[in-house]
């Protein structure tokens, strides 16, 4: 316990390239480009089929037999063909987050009831603007759902990054184990645990600032009676 | 004008919703589609916005082929009000009233000018304008459904039981307040309901279906409750015909005397009763003849509610009819311009006027 404390304490953890910050910041590089690579295909593909109601079963099918891919083994293959490099941890990356954004984001369109669409398309709106308009919005929080469930597998599996030889706060864990210091392992985990539940938060801001407050159970959007500050 | 020429819709599955449907919806009427469940009302209604398109058949809107140019444009141009009002829930009241425009290209702040303009005229408190549909009551709601079908000003507005999920006492006041904005804008209103009696309240004319997507009588209210065409629309008019359709006759009657008297004078006249008025002779309820049979002044405790009133303006022998038998004292009271009473009625004056249209129609 104690040798965590100092561990977090030296100084010399927390500057240069093996410094904190700069893990943290490569392991929420990996991140964020995982994530968003894995949203700009998923979203487009989920939003269509949950639309069309055409292929779902198909691309869920597939979606779900990609969760089956043990992430690791696809980084060593990857790794393998393509060499060492950025590339093969974040496709790995892709691949894992791709089942839970896909998911969540065919299950947001397909659970905005069908009345509303109909009556969206009495009104003259378009495929495009129904799919926009309607269906996105009313899809947003199972979607973010989604994106939040892929963001923290991804938090969770971005330490194999370190196995091909690049950042993050993987490497902390990797190092620590082969030279037997647990107490950088230790911090290496502690430190991934509270990005996980930060970047959690941010993402649950996210939510509430983008998702209509008409989506929220009535009666805890109901405009509330402003509380009088005090004068400072 | 709206005509269905032959219009027929076999769905995928082989059910004829609608056979070979020939009718003419005209312009600034009320037309209402009546009939039994799933006997092809909402499939007739739906056609006309291509929401379904027909199987064979024409319908033409002011000449013109629907199903000429784009499905999503025409629609902008015709207000729908569907059962359960189909708001959108991630949008605020106004913005929900503001959608058509906004699809036709308004700027935000002309659309919502509109809508809160809108609010006012279906009657809709402006401080619901920021809530969200789930925070509405059902009535709230379909008033919110009928404002936003008339946000682009359409000339024509299809209804599919807009009011059926709401309890009656809003149902009577969402019908009134349609028939009130009705003549003030005098839309083409085709109106799908089951309900016979909201029918013959609303429509100019009202198409009765059957079964399969036939029209069985297509007429004014007056004449459905008057001569059904057969068995099938006189069994689904219903029981009351006879009485109700008194309201699709007007007649005048000859008015009786009515003795009065005010609160504080004392009762008058020989009658069993006597009507108390207030000061701009409005009636304010009966007085029994003990009460103040020996002079003493009226007081509010005297009082006996009375029934409802008949008003001369509208001469309907239904209301005159009803006035009678729900007055205390048989006659019914008789009122004019601000609720000024001007006479009696009896249920045997209303029976002789009926008596006497009934030879005016056979003369006629
Ligand atoms: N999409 C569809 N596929 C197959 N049959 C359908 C479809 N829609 C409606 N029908 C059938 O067409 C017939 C007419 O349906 P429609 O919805 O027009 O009835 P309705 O008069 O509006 O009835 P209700 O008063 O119950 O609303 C019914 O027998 C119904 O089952
Ligand atoms: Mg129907």
């Amino acid at each position: 316990m104690n040798a965590i404390v100092e561990w977090f304490t030296d100084p010399a953890n927390w500057t240069g390239p093996d410094g904190v910050p700069t893990r943290l910041g490569e392991h929420l590089f990996y991140t964020l480009l995982a994530l968003s690579i894995a949203a700009l295909i998923a979203i487009p593909i989920g939003l269509w089929i949950g639309h069309t109601g055409r292929g779902g079963f198909a691309v869920v099918s597939l979606a779900n037999s990609l969760r089956a891919l043990p992430t690791f083994g696809v980084l060593v293959l990857l790794a393998n063909s393509f060499g060492i490099g950025l590339a093969p941890p974040i496709v790995a990356l892709v691949v894992l987050a791709i089942p839970p954004v896909l998911a969540g984001t065919y299950a947001g369109v397909q659970a905005v009831d069908r009345a509303i669409v109909d009556a969206a398309r009495g009104m003259g709106m378009g495929e495009r603007e129904i799919l926009t308009r309607v269906e996105l919005p009313n899809g947003l929080p199972l979607i973010i759902g989604g994106l939040r469930s892929a963001t923290l597998q991804i938090i969770a599996t971005a330490t194999i990054a370190a196995y091909v030889a690049l950042g993050g706060l993987g490497r902390y864990i990797i190092d620590g184990l082969s030279v037997r210091d647990f107490a950088e392992m230790a911090a290496g985990s502690i430190l991934l645990a509270l990005l996980a539940i930060v970047t959690d938060l941010v993402l649950a801001g996210l939510q509430r600032a983008l998702v209509s407050p008409g989506l929220r159970p009535a009666q805890a959007s109901r405009p509330r009676p402003r509380r009088l500050r005090a004068v400072a | 004008m709206i005509e269905f020429r032959g219009v027929t819709k076999r769905f995928p599955d082989g059910t004829v919703a609608v056979d070979a449907l020939d009718l003419t919806v005209a312009d600034g009427c009320v037309t209402v589609f009546v009939g039994p469940s799933g006997c092809g009302k909402t499939t007739s209604l739906r056609m006309i916005n291509r929401m379904i398109e027909p199987t064979g058949g024409t319908i033409l809107i002011d000449g013109a082929d629907i199903m000429a140019g784009d499905a999503a444009r025409m629609r902008r141009g015709i207000g729908y009000v569907m059962q359960q009002a189909g708001l959108l829930p991630h949008r605020s009241i106004l913005d929900n009233i503001a959608t058509v425009p906004m699809l036709l290209g308004w700027s935000k702040a002309r659309a919502r000018a509109r809508a809160a303009e809108l609010m006012e005229i279906v009657g809709l408190a402006p401080e619901t304008a920021r809530r969200y549909p789930n925070q509405l009551s059902g009535g709230q709601q379909q008033r919110v459904g009928v404002a936003r079908a008339l946000a682009a000003d359409p000339p024509i507005l299809l209804m599919d039981e807009p009011f059926s999920a709401v309890d009656p006492v809003v149902r009577e006041s969402l019908q009134d307040e349609l028939l009130r904005l009705q003549a003030e804008l005098g839309k083409t209103i085709v109106f799908v309901t089951h309900d016979i009696d909201e029918a013959v309240k609303l429509g100019d004319k009202v198409a009765v279906f059957r079964q399969g997507g036939h029209l069985a009588q297509y007429d004014e209210p007056g004449h459905l409750l008057a001569r059904p065409a057969d068995d099938f629309v006189d069994g689904f008019v219903g029981r009351d015909r006879g009485y109700r359709g008194l309201g699709f006759r007007s007649h005048r009657l000859p008015l009786g005397e009515l003795t009065t008297t005010s609160l504080g004078s004392p009762a008058v006249g020989n009658g069993a009763w006597t009507l108390v008025v207030d000061d701009a002779s409005r009636p304010q309820g009966w007085c029994a003849r003990r009460d103040g049979a020996d002079g003493t002044a009226v007081t509010a405790e005297h009082l006996v509610p009375g029934g409802t009133l008949y008003d001369v303006t509208s001469g309907s022998l239904r209301s005159a009819l009803d006035a009678a038998l729900s007055s205390p004292s048989g006659q019914g009271v008789a009122v004019a311009g601000a609720g000024r009473v001007v006479g009696s009625v009896s249920a045997d004056d209303v029976l002789a006027a009926l008596a006497s249209a009934r030879a005016e129609e056979a003369a006629a």
